[in-house]
């Protein structure tokens, strides 16, 4: 298995940096599955009774551990694999995301099959979450040494895909499922299984064409900038030593308050549209605006990211914060004068900014911790991800039911949300403030990784309990 | 021999491109279907 080793995909002379893009999209574009998973749960409930649900069926309450299992088990393998991904090159990783994938499509079509609950929750739930973890974060750092031009453009594509993998799977499940199913059964199995060997051929091709580039490789007519930038270091931090610094915590932070807005509202979106202008956003025309949001936080994912370029990331999410604080405080305001317009606007570009926080973060990071181990350091900042997950929903769901039980209309029962997301911003904004240069005291120096090898090995060969 | 390896590398290029582009505009056309309906 030695064609899977770093060392074997280093780029010859000739090869195209452009290739490695595609590569990063051919698994994030299947592990972006993951967004449409729903899609599966109310066939899922009915896999008894067929036309509807039998008391034996599983629950819609039970089927949605399904995904939070999977995302908790993203930010645990993303943050426990990710100096095994970053040592080990993104062949590897994919090759690896590529067998947890398929393996948990296939243990979850065996679930299925024998109605057991529990193999679908260790086959999607946990083997599938961990493909997530590494799948996601397989090419980052990658991208960032074949870009170091346009690093924020670089991972936006990739991590583009990753919202973008939606858009594919959910007609293809639904048509899938169609197609395998009769009067007396649910083609969900056959759809797992179907899925699992497609994602399993898209990923090896992509790990097939990912290289990383040979050392000291430039893209051509590119100079780095001789001056040093502030925030831009030359150096590197390993990736342990980057938990010891407050700029990994602040940019955590960052990333769990803009995320905790983004997907308290993109959970809400049909139900929230439909109570705030009652009569006049139909449910048809509340899924056309969630689809409409899905591509918003795709393109802001792309489009962010690569402004970033430009304009710098602490401004990137100055942007986040401000921008954001006024249109979530605008919210209620085109509720009053009833204007879908701009409601559908402010909606939009909160979305893509949300998609943008996301995308942008790797070159974040890169910025502040060096290139050598940026992919691992993001591998630990995705729990902000996770913990985001719970507050966002909980936040928006606790906030309106406390609402109407104190007997505020429907229509004004996100009011209050809106607001205190714009102030869960503020708190970002102050956090993205305070983010400086990291201190020189934690930059490696050039022996400082033979020396923790050395250590490392040391520990290991002597005697337990030595 | 120069030409070739350049045309060797657009081919890659393009087909590499294709094999993600090609379901990604697919399933961005179906969302933009469906997305249609907030306007009708």
């Amino acid at each position: 298995m030695s064609f899977l080793d770093r060392s074997h995909t280093v780029a010859g002379p000739g090869f195209s940096r452009w290739l490695v893009p595609p590569a990063a999209l051919c698994v994030h574009l299947c592990i972006g599955q993951a967004y449409a998973f729903s899609v599966f749960n109310l066939p899922m409930s009915k896999l008894l009774g067929i036309t509807q649900s039998a008391p034996d069926d599983w629950k819609l309450t039970q089927l949605g551990w399904i995904f939070s299992i999977a995302i908790f088990f993203l930010g645990v393998s993303s943050a426990v694999f990710g100096r095994w991904v970053e040592e080990g090159g993104p062949r590897k990783a994919m090759f690896t995301a590529a067998l947890c994938w398929a393996g948990g499509f296939f243990i979850s079509a065996i679930g299925v099959y024998m109605h057991n609950l529990w193999l679908v929750y260790l086959g999607y739930g946990v083997l599938g979450g961990i493909a997530l973890g590494i799948g996601y974060i397989s090419p980052v750092s990658t991208l960032i040494k074949w870009f170091p031009d346009r690093p924020g453009m670089a991972t936006g594509m990739a991590i583009m895909g990753f919202g973008g993998g939606a858009f594919i799977a959910s007609p293809l499940s639904v048509w899938l499922m169609a197609k395998f199913s009769t009067a007396t059964h649910i083609g969900v199995a056959e759809t797992f299984i179907v899925l699992g060997v497609v994602y399993f051929f898209f990923m090896i091709v992509g790990s097939i064409i990912v290289r990383v580039p040979a050392p000291g490789w430039k893209p051509e007519g590119y100079t780095p900038p001789v001056v040093a930038q502030k925030l831009i270091t030359k150096n590197d931090v390993f990736v342990y030593d980057a938990l010891k610094t407050p700029q990994f915590w602040l940019i955590w932070a960052v990333l769990c308050l803009n995320v905790t807005a983004g997907i308290g509202v993109l959970g809400q979106a049909s139900a929230m549209s439909q109570e705030m202008f009652p009569g006049h956003i139909t449910p048809v025309a509340a899924a056309g605006f969630v689809g409409l949001m899905s591509l918003f936080n795709m393109g802001g994912r792309f489009f962010w990211a690569s402004t970033s370029d430009y304009i710098g990331r602490r401004n990137t999410y100055f942007v986040f914060m401000v921008l954001g604080f006024f249109l979530y405080c605008a919210v209620p305001y085109t509720g009053s004068i009833g204007s879908v317009a701009l409601f559908v606007i402010c909606f939009l570009i909160i979305i893509s900014m949300y998609g943008g926080g996301f995308a942008t973060v790797p070159a974040y990071l890169k910025d502040m911790f060096g290139t050598r181990y940026v992919g691992a350091i993001h591998g630990l900042l995705l729990t902000a991800w996770s913990a985001a997950g719970i507050f966002g929903p909980v936040l928006v769901n606790y906030i309106r039911e406390y609402q109407i039980a104190h007997g505020v209309p429907n229509a004004q029962a996100y009011n209050m949300t809106m607001y205190i997301m714009a102030g869960l911003l503020v708190v970002g904004f102050i956090c993205n403030f305070m983010i400086e240069a990291v201190h020189h005291r934690f930059h490696m120096k050039p022996d400082h990784e033979a020396e923790r090898a050395q250590a490392e090995v040391a520990a290991v060969s002597e005697p337990a309990g030595a | 021999m120069q030409q070739a390896q350049e045309t060797s590398i657009g081919l890659k290029l393009v087909l590499a491109w294709a094999f993600v582009g090609i379901p990604l505009a697919w399933g961005v056309i179906q969302t933009l279907i469906n997305a249609m309906k907030l306007f009708q």
